[in-house]
């Protein structure tokens, strides 16, 4: 597998902002690869420099095989993007703004865009204006999915759709990615990530706290157990946020201990057990649980997680 | 002055009102005051340089009868309805132009707190707080009465201050400043009708130059005649400041305002956020083959304001041409006058003067255009409409050089249109052929160009280094302009005067043609450009 996206020990900063802080980011060829962080977390500064907008401080990216900032025009051919706010021209109708931003990467295909405008239900002789914030991101997306192109870098692309308009956008990705291109998105629904990505990347202050794939981070995390005991419940401290109720036992043990807890509660004579894998949701809160103002305590850095 | 006591039930009431009306004054705090002040001061510097040129009540009479013998400038001007007073003539000079000045300031005002707020999604926000349906139009309406009474007191206070009579100061100024009521009254109701912000302003905007036709047909016969009655423009003339002062006239403008306001308010109540009472047409499905690049894109978007400069700069042209002759036979007889057109023009005899004057003229004017045409890529940068554009295999510099075209190219079209009609309209008027007169105007009028184009670089250069500072743009045109226009008059040392690419053109017709200006400020403008592209290349986007 080859290297889409590279970027290592991205520095950019606006005046005294430290918006990317050391940032590293690795897309593989032909996968769907999440983007996570909040607000202000860095996600569009590193997609705009991708672009060639932004030109970094320091660090290196290199895009399908080239210098995003000097080879702008040629790998701007390969690739397409949706911005999280989509602005349009108020003299231009949808169709026609489509039309253009397909033919300044290279043309579309005409048999997908008219498919598309159907799936989306995207009425594409309304002029700018007129249209809401979620039509707007269509525009955009129509214009993105219907090229033929190798990345398509999508920034928050689905914040103004609605459940349904969401579904039709994850098959999109999903036939994008059979197609053979490769997807960066930039996300903070984690269910939407959850559901296409192969791997994530969670970033924080401008930093990458953590990379792999969906597997790779539970590991690293803490699984829940809820289990029914023949007897009394042995009381390992090797576990977390321990709750004995009578013969009933709850706890949250750190993925790599759930073998040796598994072999004491054996011990005892296990009735029932249900064990439930870390949601990403989970494991983005941990992230974020020593963010000063945040809803965790200063307890757990997130830095300890990361190494 | 929040009007909670107002409030109809059901929420379609004037609650916020006061936030509202602080709002708009807090936002424009800086472009009222510069409306204000260059109304202020375009009524005071007329009132005193028409003290010193007509001294003697002599001399007034004199050219207050030359006025009044030519039907251009009373078309133009007005008619002069008491020349025997300094005041009377300031009124007559500055009547039109200033209710124009009032009602441009308050159309402008009243739609950038309505529609444009609505169309920007940001009235949504606002009216989703407490605030009545009808509080945003009566906040804007507040704000232009806010204006206009400033603008009003000032003008009054201006022309006390030189020294006319109390009564026709005040007439004056309340008659610019009721005048500017009405139209913005108008501006309330188009505001309304219209979806957009730039059609409401395009439909008030038509609605000035209608008022203003009107008056200069009914005035450009001997005699007041009953047409110009119709136009509110009209209604600022014939309160007859410093002429026996005609009070019940301001009560014209003043029902006007109310009834418009009325039927605005009416309007606001029968429609939905966001929607206007005209249909909006659909647009085309697809494309056209040809909108297949960014300079595709920038014609696209700059062929409507360029078409909108040149049909303006052409009538421009066919009114200055045509005064020429009323302009010639007034200032033959006045020795200090034809000394200041010289002064600005440069020129040995009055008519070249005059010519020389306008082309200068017209040359600023399009400055004005080459900037704003510049400065759409600042529009497209900021509102992240270029980021999508560039994230395309479009390099930086043919985005800009399809924008460029216009500062370029616009600008020669605007030039030409201005001299074609204004040497075509002074030959007709002048009797003397219209072949010669027309090729010494275009002539006159594209010798401009290379100090237009350092007026764009300088702008594209303000945008490349500083695109998030709005002003940057406009600099190096304040300074141009200003030196050229106001140096001259202010006596200014020819060091300040050389600073303004203006200054250095040579003054057709009638004057020698010298290359070498020229060539050096069309050199300064490649160089400038070249430097301000390679910053812009340089530079973070958006």
């Amino acid at each position: 597998m080859t290297t889409a996206i590279s970027v290592s020990g991205l520095v950019k900063t606006f005046g005294r902002t430290r918006a990317l802080d050391g940032l590293d980011l690795t897309v593989e060829q032909g996968e769907v690869h999440g983007f996570l962080g909040p607000n202000g977390s860095g996600k569009s500064t590193t997609i705009r420099v991708l672009l060639g907008l932004l030109r970094a401080d320091s660090g290196t990216a290199v895009l399908l095989g080239g210098d995003p900032w000097r080879d702008a025009v040629p790998l701007h051919r390969r690739l397409a993007y949706v911005p999280g706010d989509v602005t349009l021209w108020r003299n231009l109708s949808g169709g026609e703004a489509i039309d253009l931003l397909g033919r300044l990467r290279g043309g579309l295909d005409p048999a997908r865009r008219a498919a598309l405008l159907e799936r989306f239900e995207l009425d594409p002789t309304k002029k700018g204006r007129a249209y809401s914030k979620g039509n707007r991101q269509k525009v955009a997306l129509v214009a993105a999915f219907a090229s033929d192109v190798d990345l398509l870098i999508l920034d928050e692309p689905t914040s103004g759709l609605d459940p349904l308009m969401e579904e039709v956008f994850r098959d999109c990705v999903a036939e994008a990615r059979d197609r053979g291109a490769t997807v960066l998105l930039s996300s903070h629904i984690l269910s939407e990530v959850e559901a296409l990505c192969d791997r994530v990347s969670i970033i924080r202050a401008g930093r990458t706290v953590e990379t792999g794939t969906l597997a790779d981070l539970r590991h690293l995390t803490r699984t829940s157990i809820d289990a029914e005991l023949a007897g009394p419940p042995p009381r390992p401290d090797y576990v977390h946020d321990l709750a004995v109720d009578g013969h009933r036992l709850r706890c949250q043990v750190d993925t790599d201990r759930l073998g040796d807890l598994l072999t004491a509660l054996n011990a005892v004579g296990l009735r029932t057990l249900t064990s439930r894998p870390p949601t990403l949701e989970e494991l983005f809160l941990r992230h974020y649980e020593g963010d000063p103002g945040g809803p965790g305590g200063p307890g757990e850095p997130a830095a300890a997680v990361v190494r | 002055m929040s009007g909670h006591a107002l409030d109809a039930p059901g929420g379609h009431g004037l609650t916020g009102t006061g936030v509202l009306y602080r709002l708009a004054l807090r936002r424009d705090r800086i472009a009222l005051p510069v409306w204000v002040y260059l109304g202020t001061a375009m009524v005071a510097s007329t009132v005193f340089s028409f003290r010193k040129l007509y001294a003697d009540e002599d001399s007034r009479r004199t050219f207050a009868a030359g006025i009044d013998g030519n039907g251009s400038l009373r078309a133009l001007y007005g008619p002069v309805f008491d020349g025997s007073t300094t005041g009377g003539l300031t009124a007559w000079r500055m009547g039109v132009f200033g209710a124009v000045l009032a009602a441009l300031m308050s159309t402008l005002l009243v739609v950038r707190h309505t529609r444009a707020e609505e169309e920007d999604g940001r009235l949504e926000l606002v009216g989703a707080g407490a605030v009545g349906r009808r509080a945003p139009l009566a906040a804007a309406l507040c704000a232009a009465l806010t204006a206009n009474a400033a603008l009003a007191a000032l003008v009054a206070a201006a022309l006390l201050a030189a020294g006319q009579s109390a009564a026709g100061a005040l007439a004056f100024g309340l008659a610019l400043g009721t005048t500017g009521l009405f139209f913005a009254a108008l501006a309330a109701v188009t505001a309304q009708l219209a979806e957009t912000a730039r059609a409401a302003n395009g439909l008030a905007g038509a609605a000035i130059g209608a008022a203003f036709v009107v008056r200069a047909i009914g005035d450009a016969g001997s005699g007041t005649s009953w047409i110009s009655w119709l136009s509110p423009i009209g209604w600022a003339e014939q309160v007859r400041a410093f002429a026996g002062n005609r009070w019940w006239v301001l009560l014209l403008p003043l029902a006007g305002a109310a009834l418009l306001t009325a039927l605005a308010r009416t309007l606001v109540a029968r429609r939905d956020l966001g929607a206007g009472l005209l249909p909006q047409r659909p647009g085309p499905a697809a494309a056209a083959p040809a909108l297949a690049s960014a300079a595709a894109l920038a014609r696209r978007l700059q062929r409507g304001p360029l078409l909108g400069w040149t049909l303006a700069l052409a009538a421009a042209g066919a009114v200055f041409g045509g005064v020429a002759k009323g302009v010639v036979d007034l200032i033959g007889d006045n020795q200090q006058m034809a000394e200041v057109l010289a002064r600005m023009g440069g020129q040995q005899g009055v008519l070249n003067a005059y010519l020389s004057s306008i082309a200068t003229v017209f040359g600023m004017v399009s400055a004005v255009y080459a900037v704003q045409a510049v400065l759409r890529m600042r529009a497209e940068e900021v509102s992240g409409r270029a980021e999508p554009v560039l994230a395309g295999a479009v390099s930086r510099l043919r985005w800009a050089a399809g924008h460029l075209l216009f500062p370029l190219l616009g600008t020669a079209l605007l030039l030409a249109a201005a001299g074609l009609t204004a040497g075509l309209a002074e030959g007709l008027a002048l009797g003397h052929g219209t072949g010669g007169a027309v090729g010494r105007m275009l002539g006159a009028a594209l010798v401009q160009l290379p100090a237009v184009w350092l007026t764009a670089a300088a702008a594209l250069a303000g945008y490349a280094l500083l695109p998030h500072w709005a002003a940057a743009g406009w600099t190096g045109f304040g300074v141009f302009v200003l030196v050229a226009w106001l140096g001259p008059i202010l006596q200014l040392p020819q060091g300040v005067l050389d600073l303004s690419p203006f200054s250095h053109l040579p003054h057709l017709p009638g004057g020698h043609l010298d290359a070498a200006p020229l060539l050096w400020i069309t050199a300064l403008t490649a160089l400038t450009t070249a430097a301000a592209l390679t910053a812009l290349r340089r530079r973070d986007l958006g």
